[in-house]
């Protein structure tokens, strides 16, 4: 087992180093995460977190969407559902489950908090991030960061 | 001609003798006169952006922070794909034919384990006005995932007739595009004939547009 690890970690370095490097200039549409990951940063950022991560693919293993998206109230939208670590801990949204009873709890920040800091928030590999031409205005990711989120702003309609 | 061979002749001992640094700078500036690169303005497929790894771990995908340690907690799509059925697009599995098989349980109430969804089955025809073969809307496989409520009314009317969809609308996220596109199969090359499942009748041609059966130059 061990030398196996040891002989992984010079590879590891060298991709991490590429990523880093890579992670500078690249866009959200040239990273190649997977299909409807949600990147959720419409405090995150300005709270000096880590945006937030969203893997359906984990979920949609485990759960239907009707139990998110039926019964605890997720709009379908990427950024739509306004959520904060204040309403999580009151068991709204993703505090439904993520409470130490159905699956583990909120105390492991960086878990959900993953994503790469400045990253807007946007649904991955979606049909509009791959038009060839885009059919709207991508988030500039230095405008978007640090900025917060405001419903009642015409441009986050 | 001459000097690029007498140039190869001297590299080839040279090489040999270990001394391959002083030797090979000659030999290549005289290749690259010889044969002029291609522009990169014109190479093939300028448009066609393709992945090396649709399933790359969460620390490779450009996305999650590598230097965030709980990144490198997170499970691997792949370690979870395996022995799931692929596809070509999305996250290159077939959820629908998973579920079908069995191969995942995904849970239809958050703790109950054991509930079963509420699966109607009834096919809804719409008929396309082009040549694209006619939709075939099946209930079964979304109800097996989701609630009538997902849908109606909000984004589909549940009334014969009263839902306008285009194909522009859906890939900017309206109407089937809510979720296809986003988060179920995309809309690709490859997925079209996933719902334009039904063939045209026979003998069934498309109709000639105004331009030409009123084409003043016929």
């Amino acid at each position: 087992m061990s030398p196996k690890i040891e002989r992984k970690h010079p590879l590891n370095a060298l991709i991490l180093g590429l990523l880093v490097s890579l992670g500078l200039w690249a866009a959200p549409q040239d990273s190649q995460a997977e299909y409807a990951d949600v990147v959720i940063n419409n405090y995150a950022d300005a709270a000096g977190m880590r945006p937030a991560v969203f893997p359906h693919w984990f979920h949609r293993i485990r759960f239907r969407c009707k139990v998110c998206h039926a019964d605890l109230g997720f709009q379908f939208k990427a950024g739509g559902n306004q959520i904060t670590m204040a309403k999580i801990i009151d068991g709204q949204f993703c505090g439904a489950c993520h409470n130490g009873e159905v699956a583990w709890s909120v105390e492991n920040c960086a878990m959900c908090h993953s994503g790469i800091p400045g990253t807007p928030t946007h649904f991955h590999g979606s049909t509009l991030q791959r038009l060839i031409a885009p059919a709207y205005k991508p988030l500039d990711p230095k405008e978007t960061a640090g900025v917060k989120y405001d419903a009642n702003n015409e441009k986050n309609k | 001609m001459n000097i690029t061979a007498r140039f190869t002749a001297l590299a080839l001992p040279a090489l040999l003798a270990g001394s391959a640094l002083l030797a090979s700078t000659p030999t290549l500036a005289a290749g690259a006169a010889a044969a002029p690169a291609v522009s990169d303005a014109n190479i093939f497929n300028r448009n066609l952006k393709k992945t090396a790894d649709p399933n790359p771990p969460p620390w490779e995908d450009g996305i999650h922070d590598p230097e965030n340690e709980a990144t490198h907690a997170l499970q691997p799509p792949k370690e979870a794909y395996a022995g799931l059925p692929t596809s070509t697009y999305g996250n290159h599995i077939d959820w629908v034919k998973a579920l079908d098989d069995g191969l995942i349980r995904p849970r239809w109430d958050r703790v109950n384990s054991n509930e079963e969804p509420f699966v109607m089955d009834l096919d809804i025809v719409r008929p396309v006005k082009a040549s694209m073969p006619d939709v075939v809307f099946p209930h079964r496989q979304h109800t097996e995932w989701l609630f009538c409520s997902n849908c109606h009314p909000a984004i589909f009317v549940p009334q014969k007739g009263a839902n306008q969809i285009n194909m522009s609308a859906i890939l900017l996220g309206q109407k089937c595009g809510v979720c296809h596109g986003k988060v179920s199969f995309p809309i690709t090359t490859a997925s079209c004939k996933k719902c334009h499942s039904k063939p045209k009748p026979e003998g069934w041609t498309p109709p000639l547009s105004d331009a030409t059966l009123k084409n003043p130059w016929k």
